[in-house]
């Protein structure tokens, strides 16, 4: 398992290949890669600064990715996740989960997504035409998460 | 005893500080965010009960009633917003 934070953006086929090389078990690669969008909540979006919880920010994803492992049957993982400033088009975040078949890959890829969305200590804030604002926690996160029931390490 | 406080994201703009040291009597979180709210002005507004804060012991999230000790490092920010 391997959790990154990191202002360099990433190259998410060598990081896949580099995941599953040499390894003949692995059938499934599962993969989410988030975006920089360029609206957010009715404004336009010029660039955006991510901050985090460096030391905090590794353990909660490493503990994300604990409990993925423990639900479903997933060789490996990758988190990368850039902070610092980006801009529309720019990616954020990867997520990489190999897997003997597809439906644990997918399962696990998308638990640690909506689980990071709302457990790993990052922070957005947007340039927009009526100045910079941190974004708002959305309740659709937290109900995303839900639907996989609360993990044993964490509590909000 | 000797505490490490930090504060993150929205929550240091307002207050102004990326964290501080302080010295107070053992406590919890809650105890701990009342004693900061005391000081009025932006403290006594950013941290108000209804706020939605959320803090951290150690690097591990906690509850109001999460004992506070010496040498841990607390830290208070907003909900989380990546991915």
């Amino acid at each position: 398992m391997t959790v990154r934070i990191q202002t360099a953006d990433f190259d998410a086929g060598a990081e896949i290949a580099a995941l599953r090389r040499g390894n003949p078990r692995v059938g499934a690669v599962a993969t989410f890669i988030g975006v920089c969008r360029d609206a957010n909540d009715g404004a336009a979006v010029s660039n955006m600064t991510l901050e985090h919880y460096p030391g905090m920010t590794e353990k909660a994803i490493g503990e994300i990715v604990d409990e993925a492992k423990q639900r479903w049957k997933v060789m490996d993982a990758l988190v990368i996740h850039r902070v610092g400033e980006l801009k529309p088009t720019d990616q954020i975040v990867l997520v990489v989960v190999t897997g003997a078949h597809r439906g644990e890959a997918f399962a696990a890829c998308e638990f640690i997504m909506d689980y990071l969305k709302t457990q790993a200590p990052f922070w957005k804030k947007e340039q927009t035409p009526g100045g910079s604002r941190w974004v708002e926690a959305r309740a659709s996160d937290d109900e995303a998460a839900q639907r996989w029931e609360p993990p044993k390490s964490s509590a909000a | 005893m000797k505490v490490k406080v930090l504060y993150f994201a929205g929550l240091r703009e307002q207050l102004g500080t990326p964290g501080e040291d302080l010295d107070v009597p053992p406590t919890t979180v809650a105890g701990l965010r009342s004693q900061l709210m005391a000081r009025g002005g932006a403290w006594q507004s950013a941290l108000a009960q209804g706020k939605a804060v959320r803090v951290a012991v150690n690097q591990e999230m906690a509850q109001p009633t999460t004992p506070v000790k010496p040498g841990d490092e607390i830290a208070f920010f907003p909900p989380v917003t990546g991915g």
